[in-house]
C-alpha cells in the first residue's frame, strides 16, 4: 500500500508540470496585458512599456516559463504583479474561507444526501422517492446564485436570521464562522445533495436485488441493518467516487457561491487575478487547485480498499 | 438509557454549551464606531502617484493629506499651507506649512519633505510634468518654508497642487517621497486624518483605516475637498464586494453603512427603503468619451473623425446606458458643464446625428468602406451598451463598423496597441471620465496631442499643444477661459476623441450616516454614524 501510495505521489509531478506547461500557455494566448492595465487609462505607450520591463514580460517566453519553474522549484510562487505581496501570502489568506465552505458544504451533502438516496431507493416508487427524485432534478437545474439569492432574502433579509455575507475567521470565534457560513453551504449543498443522493438511490436500488441482501432479511435482519450494514457498504464504491469528483468540483462552484456572499476565499482571488491577468497569482491558484484534485483522487482510490476488501493496490 | 447514548447527548450538550459560549462572548470586542463602506473597486495598489486609479486616489484621500484643495465652488484653497505668496514678478511663491502637522509615525512634516513629494509627482503627473517644465527650482527656507521659482509666469501652480483628482499631488515623508516615480512605495506614512492598517489591508476583501487622532484639521468648515478634515468616526472598514446586488443587501440589512457606487438599475430597490438615502456625492459626475486611434486609417484623416461628431449624439448614449434622465445631462462643453471652463463654443450643429451631412463628409473624405474596428467592452455595465450604440450610429452615418466583443481588461491591452484595426489593433474605444479630470485643457488626457507622447489614440497636433501651452502660461482666469474656448474650436477641426454626456452616480447611505462629503472624489472624514 505505501508503495502504492509512493507512486501515486510521483505521479503528481509529472501531472503538475503538464498543467504548469498548459496554465503558463494558456494565460499568454488570452488577450489582455498586466502592464497596460498597471498603467491605467491616461498611460502613453512608453510608460506600458516601462512596467511590462518591470514586471519581466518583455523577455521571450520560454525564459519567462523557466524562471517562473525554476522560482517554484525552490518554493518561490513570485509576487503579484497587482498587490506586491507574495503569492504563497495571498494564498494562505484565502485558503481558510474556502477550506471551511467545502468543509461544511460536503459535511451537509453526505448528511443529507445519503440518507434520502438509501430512503428513496427503500421506498422506491412511492411518493417519497419520487419527491427525492423531484428534489435532485431541481437541485441540479436551479443555478446557484438564484439558490443565494432567494436564500439571503428569506433568511437575511426578511426573517433577519443569518447575516447576508463575509466570512469571520475561526480563530474569532466558531458561532460567528458558522452563523456566516450557513446560507453559502446550504447554497453550495443543493446541486451536490442533488447528484449524491441520486447516485445513492442508483448504486443502493442495484444493491438490493443481489443474492446476500436476500439472505440478510432471510437471516431475519431488520430492514435498517439490511440498509445500513449490507446494501449501503456494499454501494458505497460509486458513492465516494461521486464525492470524491464533487469535492474536486466544488473548487469551481465556490467561484460564484464566494461572490454571491462575498467570502474573500481562492474562488474568489482566482477571478480577480484572472480579470486582473495576475499571472503569477493564476498559475499558482490554478496549480494549487490541481494538486488537490491529484489527492482528493488518491484519497478515493484508497479509499476504495477500505470499502471493498476485494479491491488491492 | 444505555451508557454510550447517555456518554453522546452529555457530549453534545458540552459543545452546544461551547458554542453558544462562545457567540455571546464575541461581540464585546467592538466599542467604536466603524464606518463599513463598499467602493467602486478593490484597492490594489497603494501608490497613488504611481497610478491614476480612482480607488487609490481615494486611499490617498485617506491617509495623504495636500498642500491645496478645491472646495465646493471649485476654488484652490490652502489645505497643509498656511500662508503663501506669489513675488511681484510672478516667478516666486512662497509657502508656509501649518503649525502641528505630523507625520503618522509623530514626526513633524516638513518643508523639506513637501519638495520631495512636489518633485515625485511632478516627474509623474501629467499636470505635474508640465508645471515642472516651469519650474527652475524648490529651495527649502526652513523647517516650514519652501519657494517654487519658476522660469515664467504659469497658472499651474495653485491649479496643479490643488488638482482634485488623480494624480493627486498628496505629501508624503522624504524618505517615501524619495522613491523612483516608476517604483511603487512601500512605506504607508502620511499624515492625513486616517492611518492605513497594512496588518489588516487584505486585497480581495478589506482595507482598514484608522483614525489619526494627532491630526490637526483646518478650522474652516469642509467645501468639497477643503477645510477641515475631522474624522468623526474611529474606524473605516472599505468591503470588497464584487456583487453589487449583494452589497445592496448587505446594505438593506445593515450589514455595511455606504455604497458608494450601486449600479443605476439597483437604484429603485434602494429607494424603496425607508432606512436607506441615496446621497448625491459627486454632482460633477462622469463623461462618456469616444476615443479615435489617430493613427489608424481612416481615422488619420481629421474629416473621417470630423464625420463621426456628425454622426454621434450624446442621448442616444446616455439613454441606453443609464436611462434614468435624473441621472445623465446632455453637454457640448468639452470641459464640463457648470464649471468655469464650460462654453458651447464652436459646437452648433455637432454631436446630433446629422447623417446626411456626416455620409456627405465621408464622400468628401474619400472614405473607402474600411471597417471600423470598435472595441466592446462587455462587463461592465457602465459601458457595455455603449458601443452597440456607437454602431449604430456610426452606420447610419456611412461608416462600416466592425464591433469585437471583450472583456475590458482585454479592451485596455489592446487599445495599448498601435498595430494595424486588421492585425490587433483598433479603430475607436469607449470610455468613462470622472468630470474633475477634464475640467481644463492641461488635466484632459484626451486633449494632449503630443504624438507618440500623447494617450493612447495618439493625436499629434501642434496647433492644439500650442494652446494647451498657452494655458499653461496663463494666470489670469478670464484669458485662460478664452483660451479654453479655443482649445474647443480647435478639437472641432481636430478631434482626438468626441464627448458623449455627462452622468452621474449616487451613493446610498443608511439614514444614520451623516456628513457625506460632497466632492468629486469620495472621502471620509466629517462622516458622522449614529446608532447601530
Amino acid at each position: 500500500m505505501l508503495a502504492y501510495i509512493g507512486k501515486r505521489l510521483l505521479a503528481t509531478i509529472p501531472v503538475m508540470a503538464v498543467v504548469a506547461v498548459f496554465v503558463f500557455a494558456m494565460l499568454r494566448l488570452t488577450p489582455g496585458d498586466p502592464a497596460a492595465i498597471l498603467a491605467g487609462a491616461s498611460a502613453t505607450t512608453q510608460d506600458v512599456a516601462d512596467i511590462r520591463a518591470k514586471l519581466g514580460l518583455d523577455a521571450p517566453l520560454l525564459t519567462q516559463f523557466f524562471a517562473w519553474i525554476g522560482r517554484m522549484a525552490t518554493g518561490d510562487f513570485g509576487e503579484s504583479f497587482f498587490f506586491k505581496k507574495q503569492v504563497a501570502e495571498l494564498v494562505a489568506d484565502r485558503i481558510e474561507p474556502t477550506l471551511m465552505l467545502a468543509l461544511t458544504t460536503m459535511t451537509l451533502s453526505i448528511l443529507v444526501a445519503v440518507p434520502l438516496g438509501v430512503l428513496a431507493a427503500y421506498r422506491q416508487g412511492t411518493w417519497i422517492d419520487r419527491l427525492v427524485m423531484g428534489f435532485a432534478v431541481l437541485g441540479f437545474s436551479v443555478p446557484v446564485f438564484v439558490i443565494g439569492y432567494v436564500l439571503i432574502y428569506v433568511f437575511a433579509i426578511e426573517f433577519k436570521w443569518l447575516p447576508v455575507q463575509g466570512y469571520q475567521p475561526l480563530a474569532e470565534g466558531l458561532w460567528g464562522c458558522l452563523q456566516r457560513l450557513v446560507l453559502p453551504s446550504v447554497t453550495l449543498s443543493v446541486i451536490y445533495i442533488a447528484l449524491i443522493a441520486r447516485i445513492t438511490r442508483t448504486s443502493v436500488l442495484e444493491v438490493l436485488g443481489e443474492d446476500y441482501i436476500r439472505t440478510a432479511r432471510a437471516k431475519g435482519l431488520t430492514d435498517l441493518v439490511v440498509l445500513m450494514r449490507h446494501a449501503l457498504r456494499n454501494a458505497a464504491v460509486p458513492i465516494v467516487t461521486v464525492i470524491g469528483i464533487g469535492i474536486a468540483l466544488l473548487i469551481g462552484g465556490v467561484v460564484v457561491t464566494e461572490s454571491v456572499f462575498s467570502i474573500p476565499g481562492l474562488g474568489r482571488l482566482t477571478v480577480d487575478a484572472v480579470l486582473a491577468r495576475d499571472y503569477p497569482t493564476i498559475q499558482a491558484v490554478i496549480l494549487l487547485f490541481s494538486f488537490v484534485y491529484v489527492l482528493v483522487n488518491l484519497v478515493v482510490d484508497l479509499l476504495y480498499t477500505v470499502l471493498d476488501p476485494r479491491i488491492r493496490y | 438509557m444505555p451508557f454510550r447514548i447517555r456518554h453522546s447527548i452529555a457530549m453534545a450538550a458540552a459543545v452546544a454549551f461551547a458554542v453558544a459560549a462562545a457567540a455571546l462572548a464575541a461581540p464585546a470586542a467592538l466599542a467604536q464606531t466603524t464606518l463599513r463602506v463598499v467602493k467602486h473597486s478593490d484597492l490594489k495598489i497603494v501608490d497613488p502617484i504611481w497610478t491614476t486609479a480612482y480607488i487609490t486616489r481615494d486611499h490617498g484621500y485617506m491617509i495623504y493629506d495636500t498642500l491645496f484643495a478645491t472646495d465646493a465652488n471649485g476654488q484652490i484653497k490652502p489645505q497643509m499651507i498656511d500662508k503663501y505668496e506669489l513675488s511681484a514678478d510672478k516667478l516666486t511663491w512662497t509657502m508656509t506649512l501649518r503649525e502641528g502637522l505630523l507625520w503618522h509615525d509623530g514626526a513633524p512634516v516638513t518643508a523639506e519633505d513637501c519638495v520631495a513629494s512636489i518633485r515625485r509627482w511632478g516627474a509623474r503627473d501629467a499636470t505635474g510634468q508640465k508645471l515642472m517644465t516651469f519650474v527652475k527650482d524648490l529651495p527649502v527656507v526652513d523647517a516650514k518654508t519652501f519657494r517654487i521659482v519658476l522660469n515664467a509666469p504659469t497658472g499651474l501652480v495653485l491649479a496643479g497642487l490643488g488638482k482634485p483628482s488623480s494624480n493627486v499631488p498628496f505629501m508624503m515623508p522624504k524618505r517615501v517621497a524619495a522613491t523612483p516615480p516608476s517604483d511603487q512605495i512601500t512605506d504607508y506614512t502620511g499624515s492625513g486624518p486616517f492611518v492605513f492598517r497594512k496588518d489588516e489591508w487584505k486585497p480581495g476583501d478589506k482595507s482598514v483605516y484608522v483614525k489619526f487622532d494627532k491630526y490637526k484639521p483646518r478650522t474652516e468648515p469642509v467645501s468639497g475637498l477643503a477645510g477641515g478634515k475631522i474624522a468623526k468616526v474611529d474606524r473605516v472598514e472599505w468591503k470588497q464586494m464584487a456583487d453589487q446586488q449583494t452589497a445592496v443587501n448587505a446594505l438593506i440589512a445593515g450589514e455595511i453603512d455606504f455604497i458608494e457606487q450601486p449600479s443605476h438599475d439597483l437604484l429603485p430597490i434602494l429607494r424603496k427603503d425607508s432606512n436607506i438615502k441615496l446621497v448625491d456625492w459627486n454632482p460633477l459626475g462622469n463623461q462618456y468619451a469616444f476615443r479615435f486611434n489617430t493613427t489608424a486609417k481612416p481615422f488619420d484623416n481629421v474629416k473621417v473623425r470630423q464625420a463621426v461628431v456628425l454622426a454621434l449624439n450624446q442621448e442616444d448614449f446616455l439613454q441606453a446606458v443609464i436611462g434614468d434622465k435624473q441621472y445623465y445631462k446632455t453637454c457640448k462643453a468639452l470641459f464640463v458643464c457648470g464649471t468655469p471652463l464650460a462654453s458651447d463654443k464652436g459646437m452648433d450643429g455637432l454631436i446630433e446625428s446629422n447623417f446626411a451631412k456626416s455620409q456627405a463628409l465621408l464622400k468628401e473624405a474619400g472614405y473607402d468602406g474600411t471597417p471600423i474596428v470598435l472595441l466592446h467592452s462587455t462587463d461592465l455595465q457602465v459601458l457595455t451598451n455603449l458601443a452597440p450604440v456607437a454602431k449604430q450610429l456610426l452606420e447610419k452615418g456611412g461608416f462600416k463598423v466592425d464591433m469585437q466583443d471583450m472583456d475590458w481588461q482585454s479592451v485596455v491591452a489592446r487599445r495599448v496597441k498601435k498595430d494595424p484595426p486588421s492585425a490587433g489593433g483598433w479603430h475607436a474605444v469607449l470610455t468613462s471620465w470622472v468630470s474633475a479630470d477634464i475640467l481644463n485643457p492641461l488635466s484632459t488626457a484626451f486633449l494632449n496631442a503630443s504624438c507618440d507622447k500623447a494617450a493612447w489614440g495618439w493625436p499629434c497636433d501642434a496647433e492644439m499643444e500650442k494652446l494647451r501651452d498657452d494655458f499653461a502660461r496663463e494666470t489670469d482666469p478670464a484669458k485662460q477661459k478664452a483660451i479654453a474656448e479655443a482649445v474647443q474650436v480647435r478639437w472641432t477641426q481636430y478631434p482626438t476623441h468626441v464627448h458623449l454626456g455627462q452622468w452621474y452616480q449616487p451613493g446610498a447611505a443608511r439614514k444614520n450616516i451623516d456628513g457625506v462629503v460632497v466632492a468629486p472624489a469620495s472621502v471620509f472624514w466629517n462622516i458622522s454614524k449614529t446608532g447601530k
